[in-house]
């Protein structure tokens, strides 16, 4: 919302200064934007007087100017049509920057003759779009500051601009008198009354309005009045000015009426050319599919229910939205009828944003004007189309009732202080609603008609905090827990936290992706389905809930792949979305590793990252998020991983904490990425909770008795698996066997096709006596019999 | 006797291998050796001439095991000499490598934001980022015509067709948290609600993603005031001053009333902010008291129940806090980024050991 000063000091007696003011506005919520005061960039302008001019000798359309300044005579070559003698202009001297043109003027040489300067057209100075003549000014001295000769003479040329943020919660604030009521409330002034003369009525209108009995509920009352023979025609200088200082364009004096209204009084008007109405006005809901060409010049095509008004030809304006083209108003027009209405805010917001239509009429009507001021309204706007235009005005026409929006709320002058926290006395409290349009009585605070936002109490303390100011409000110590604060992170949380940093330390850089992605990626990843599309995605590439983790980190890999970085640790710590409703969406922690281990070393310590360093990190991961040691790996997930080379760490069959591996080649193929990729994802939800919560750790047994290890090697089929043969040996002898270590895997050689060898190392440790070497013969028994049993591998000779 | 003392100190002198020394030893001191022998003699001699022989061919035994010892140490020490001169090093070769890790500057941040509240009595609340539109919107007083709807560009998830649910949304805001927190623990509450939010913009200094913390805590009589000194308290801790200058704005949101916009004292040195000094005013995040009808959404009595409720965005005070210029970066993952704006891994913010080392 953009104003003038002396706009908003035509409705508010002050002496602030802008500062001042725009200081006051912010504070109130009004937040100032934007300040321009248009006389800054004109500082530099001087008037001048032409003593003499002459035609250039080489150039017919130029003329070799002397004119007057305060810095003594100038020659001035230019190319105006009325740049002669004895007039009065704007100079701008060499060194002065011209807005309009972008130039900073210098000393020049034209066809030949020097030139120390220009005379401004009002274009060149940004005060309007007139550009057939340099400015002549009627008066003024010579060496006068042109802004200081505009002040005295053309005071809205140099008149402030200020603009202000509107929250959706103030349409009053959408016209200048909200906001001087706001400023005066503040103490910043005294608004001024700005009652109106009504024309008096000469005729009684032929042209009628009805509203359709279904359409009442969203257009309660419909007033207007004919103004038959006025001269239409470009508006007053001032108004012309007033707009274009806000930022609108000037049309012709009737819409300039209606366009001042709406920011005036945020009282949006439509004026409708009478004789270009057939019959009469219908207000009424479209049936669907109807058409029309509004004032933006593009077409329409209503739909059912939507609220216009027709004539006999059909639909002529969308209500509280845009007005036609076919009945609009141009230079021509002598029979004017003036609408002034009221439409429901939430009927005006949905066909808005149906139409696709963004107006000031449908952006206030949707926040909500001041229904009572509806007659009122009129009144202004035919007062000064008459006072300008000329003109016989009718009755007033009107069609249904307006609406009332009275209703008042208690104020709790104590709720109010203890809410805010800051002591505002009630006396102040009921000044300052009084001072905002609200009338109390006793302790009921009734509602202003330009305040629809106001709905209950809470608005009241609201209204009172705003403009006692928040600025001033101290800061009051929230009362601490007793005592040291508990610990307050769940498990869930404290684990990610806790597998973050353990990645990093890993040597991972943590990234964090967007949480959609493109379906092809998405798809690759078991995603990828309508349930998790999104109906407006900001783009192709995003338009999928992530499935999983691994797709962006991959595609983030190609990304540093494409830069240069062909190795790379990656780890992401997030959501995922299984499907597409509320609570469909699970944590995974999930890390990936490309190329090389490190680049190429000294110490030739480099070498592809395979599975195992993902297992590895993986199991560190678990370990450090209080994952049982005591796992499977399965085999048998996802088709995303290579099949060979993955396995699932699990807690039984259904119960996977996580999965590493080797990624499919195909999936790298597609994905675009070079070199071996490995990767984890593990599930944090899936590990159970700590059953509970002791601090005291088990007593360690440590025996002075010698432990003892021994080496075996199996010869076994190829398929199996070591885990399989580990878990046999050490189910030998629970008591005694403290660990089995696998040290060598040999396949081929002369073991024969399908056939490895599989070395382990058994340690025992005793607890009662020294083991004695049959004690120890008897348990390699036992593990070469348990081993066998389980694998079919015989005791490698 | 002393000729034999000489004779084997001087051969012991003259010894250069520890083998050459074994051989003295045997010589001397073995089973047959010449010292051994003179030992073995003792028996034969009188008590008397036993007396003074004894003692000294021990001392003569001592003294030569003695410098052979010390021979063998000396030849050892000088072999080990030898052996380290030929043991030279390039130690300026670098050393095996070792992945260095970091953390992304959002986690870092929100365990900074996370440590401070837990100390004022906050949990972490977490909810779905796919949500309904009723916690989303309704259920924070924004109903289906609200301007602020359309304001916020939503993005929404597709519906089957035959499906005539209102579309579901990913959330705005953390402040749906509020509502699931409410109806899960009632009043009094406080929780913090960090978490990815989503809007469709995209452009210099937005993401279709970024993180929010929503902070909430109600009880019969948590005030605006409260909210002022929680909020300076928290923005003196995070960003490691001493004092700072909040100042508090009216302004509008659907959830909140009164709400306020909150700006906070700084000044910007050649593109370095400087929080608590300083001519200008930065706007950080967005407050106010919960509206009634927003507790009563929650099920919780506003006649009983008050208190505030505020937004800030992670990623921003991320930015303003570490110097990092470009929101878009951080979901970019590029290594290069996460090298030189992340964290170390056991840079672990805490309020005892500071928030940044």
């Amino acid at each position: 919302m953009k104003f003038t000063l002396s706009w908003l000091k035509a409705h508010l007696d002050t002496t602030a200064t802008v500062d001042e003011i725009c200081e006051a506005l912010t504070d109130l919520g009004l937040e100032v934007e934007g300040v321009e005061n248009p006389s800054e960039k004109l500082k530099a302008f001087t008037l001048g007087y032409v003593k003499h001019a002459e035609k250039h000798p080489d150039a017919d359309k130029l003329r070799v100017c002397k004119v007057d300044t305060d810095e003594g005579e100038l020659q001035i070559i230019c190319g105006a049509p009325n740049a002669r003698e004895g007039i009065t202009v704007v100079v701008a001297k060499p060194g002065v920057y011209v807005p309009g043109i972008d130039t900073t003027i210098g000393v020049g040489k034209i066809r030949g003759i020097d030139s120390y300067g220009m005379m401004a057209s009002e274009k060149e100075l940004e005060l309007s779009e007139e550009h057939d003549g340099i400015i002549e000014l009627p008066s003024g001295e010579v060496g006068e500051r042109f802004i200081d000769w505009l002040a005295k003479n053309d005071p809205s040329k140099v008149d402030t601009t200020i603009e202000i943020a509107i929250t959706p919660n103030r349409p009053d604030a959408l016209g200048v008198r909200g906001i001087a009521r706001d400023l005066a409330a503040r103490g910043l002034g005294k608004l001024k009354p700005r009652d109106v003369d009504p024309v008096e009525a000469t005729f009684q209108s032929d042209l009628t309005v009805s509203i359709d009995e279904d359409t009442l509920d969203g257009a309660p009352v419909f007033m207007g009045r004919l103004i038959k023979g006025v001269k239409n025609g470009p508006s007053p200088e001032w108004l012309q000015d007033l707009l274009r200082a806000i930022g609108l364009r000037p049309i012709s004096f009737l819409v300039d009426v209606t366009n001042y209204f709406t920011y005036d009084r945020n009282r949006p008007l439509h004026v409708f050319d009478a004789d270009k109405v057939k019959g009469n006005l219908r207000v009424h809901r479209a049936v669907g599919g109807e058409q029309i060409v509004a004032l933006d010049d593009k077409t329409y095509t209503l739909q059912t229910g939507q609220m216009v008004i027709s004539d006999d030809n059909g639909v002529q304006s969308i209500a509280g939205i845009m007005g036609g083209e076919a009945t609009g108003c141009t230079e021509d027009t002598v029979n004017v009828f003036v609408e002034s209405a009221y439409w429901d805010p939430i009927q005006i917001a949905y066909a808005g944003r149906a139409l696709k239509i963004n107006s000031d009429a449908r952006y206030r009507f949707e926040r909500g004007i001041d229904p009572a001021f509806t007659a009122e309204g009129l009144e202004h706007a035919v007062r000064m189309i008459v006072d300008n235009a000329g003109g016989e005005a009718s009755k007033v026409v009107v069609a249904g009732k307006v609406p009332n929006v009275a209703r008042a709320y208690k104020l709790d002058a104590k709720r109010v202080i203890s809410l805010v926290g800051m002591d505002i006395p009630e006396s102040t409290q009921r000044q300052t609603l009084t001072a905002l349009g609200f009338r109390l009585e006793g302790d009921m605070a009734h509602v202003p008609s330009w305040r629809p936002d106001v709905l209950g109490e809470a608005d009241l303390v609201e209204e009172v905090a705003r403009i006692a100011s928040l600025t001033k409000l101290m800061g009051k110590p929230l009362p601490r827990v007793a005592g040291v604060p508990k610990p307050i992170l769940t498990t869930l949380q404290s684990r990610q936290q806790m597998a973050k940093r353990t990645v990093a330390g890993l040597g991972y850089n943590e990234c964090v992706t967007y949480s959609f992605i493109d379906r092809e990626a998405a798809a690759m990843f078991g995603g990828g389905d309508d349930a998790t599309m999104l109906q407006n995605p900001i783009s192709a590439d995003l338009s999928h809930m992530r499935p999983g983790l691994l797709p962006g980190l991959l595609r983030a890999a190609a990304r540093n792949q494409a830069r240069g970085f062909a190795d790379m640790a990656l780890f992401e710590v997030g959501h995922a979305f299984q499907g597409g409703e509320p609570g469909e969406q699970h944590v995974q922690i999930a890390g990936i590793l490309i190329g090389r281990t490190g680049p190429k070393d000294v110490h030739g310590t480099s070498r592809g990252v395979d599975v195992f360093d993902a297992k590895a990190d993986a199991e560190a991961v678990l370990a450090a998020i209080g994952a049982p040691a005591k796992v499977q790996i399965l085999r048998g997930a996802e088709g995303w991983w290579h099949p060979g080379r993955h396995g699932k760490i699990c807690l039984g069959p259904k119960k996977v904490m996580g999965v590493f591996g080797e990624l499919h080649p195909k999936i790298l193929r597609d994905m675009d990425i070079k070199g071996p990729a490995v990767a984890f994802v593990l599930y944090p939800q899936e590990i159970p909770e700590p059953k509970n919560k002791v601090t005291a750790r088990t007593a360690l047994i440590a025996t002075d008795l010698q432990a003892v290890e021994r080496d075996f090697a199996f010869v076994v089929d190829a398929d199996v698996e070591a885990l399989t043969l580990v878990n046999a040996a050490a189910g030998a002898d629970k008591a005694l066997i403290t660990e089995v270590r696998v040290f060598d895997e040999f396949i081929g050689g002369n073991l024969g096709e399908g056939k490895k060898s599989l070395a382990i190392t058994v340690r025992l440790q005793p607890t009662d006596a020294t083991l004695k070497d049959k004690d120890i013969e008897a348990v390699a028994a036992s593990i070469v019999a348990k081993v066998t049993k389980a694998t079919g591998g015989v005791l490698r000779g | 006797m002393d000729d034999l003392k000489a004779k084997y100190l001087d051969l012991i002198g003259k010894a250069d291998s520890s083998s050459g020394l074994e051989d003295l030893r045997v010589a001397a001191l073995g089973k047959k050796g010449e010292i051994s022998l003179q030992m073995r003699e003792l028996g034969k001699m009188s008590p008397e001439e036993r007396q003074t022989a004894g003692p000294a061919l021990n001392a003569l035994k001592d003294e030569i095991n003695s410098a052979l010892v010390a021979k063998k140490v000396a030849l050892d020490d000088a072999a080990l000499d030898e052996r380290l001169r030929g043991e030279w090093l390039d130690v300026t070769l670098p050393s095996r490598p070792r992945g260095e890790g970091s953390i992304h500057p959002i986690s870092q941040v929100t365990e900074e934001v996370t440590a401070i509240f837990a100390d004022m009595g906050f949990s972490v609340a977490e909810g779905p980022q796919i949500e309904s539109d009723w916690y989303n919107f309704d259920a924070l007083n924004i109903p289906g015509h609200h301007p602020a709807r359309a304001e916020m560009d939503t993005f929404y998830t597709h519906r089957a067709e035959g499906d005539n649910r209102p579309p579901h949304v990913l959330r705005t805001h953390t402040s749906p948290v509020q509502i699931r927190g409410l109806e899960a623990n009632g009043a009094p509450i406080r929780i913090i609600c960090p978490g990815r939010v989503y809007r469709a913009d995209y452009d210099q200094t937005h993401t279709p993603m970024f993180h929010q913390v929503e902070g909430l805590a109600i009880d019969k009589d948590v005030s605006m005031a409260n909210l002022k000194w929680c909020l300076e308290e928290f923005v003196k801790s995070f960003f490691e001053v001493d004092a700072v200058d909040l100042r508090f704005r009216a302004s509008h949101f659907p959830f909140t009333e009164p709400s306020a916009e909150v700006d906070i004292r700084c000044s910007w040195d050649n593109g370095t902010l400087k929080i608590g000094e300083g001519d200008d005013w930065l706007e950080i995040l967005g407050s106010g008291m919960v509206h009634p009808k927003v507790l009563q959404a929650a099920g919780v009595d506003p006649s009983v129940y008050q208190g505030f409720a505020f937004g800030v965005g992670i990623d921003r005070i991320a930015m303003l806090k570490y110097g990092i210029p470009d929101l878009r970066a951080f979901f970019d993952s590029d290594l290069r980024w996460l090298r030189h704006y992340g964290f170390r891994s056991l840079d672990v913010p805490t309020l005892h050991g500071g928030l940044s080392k």
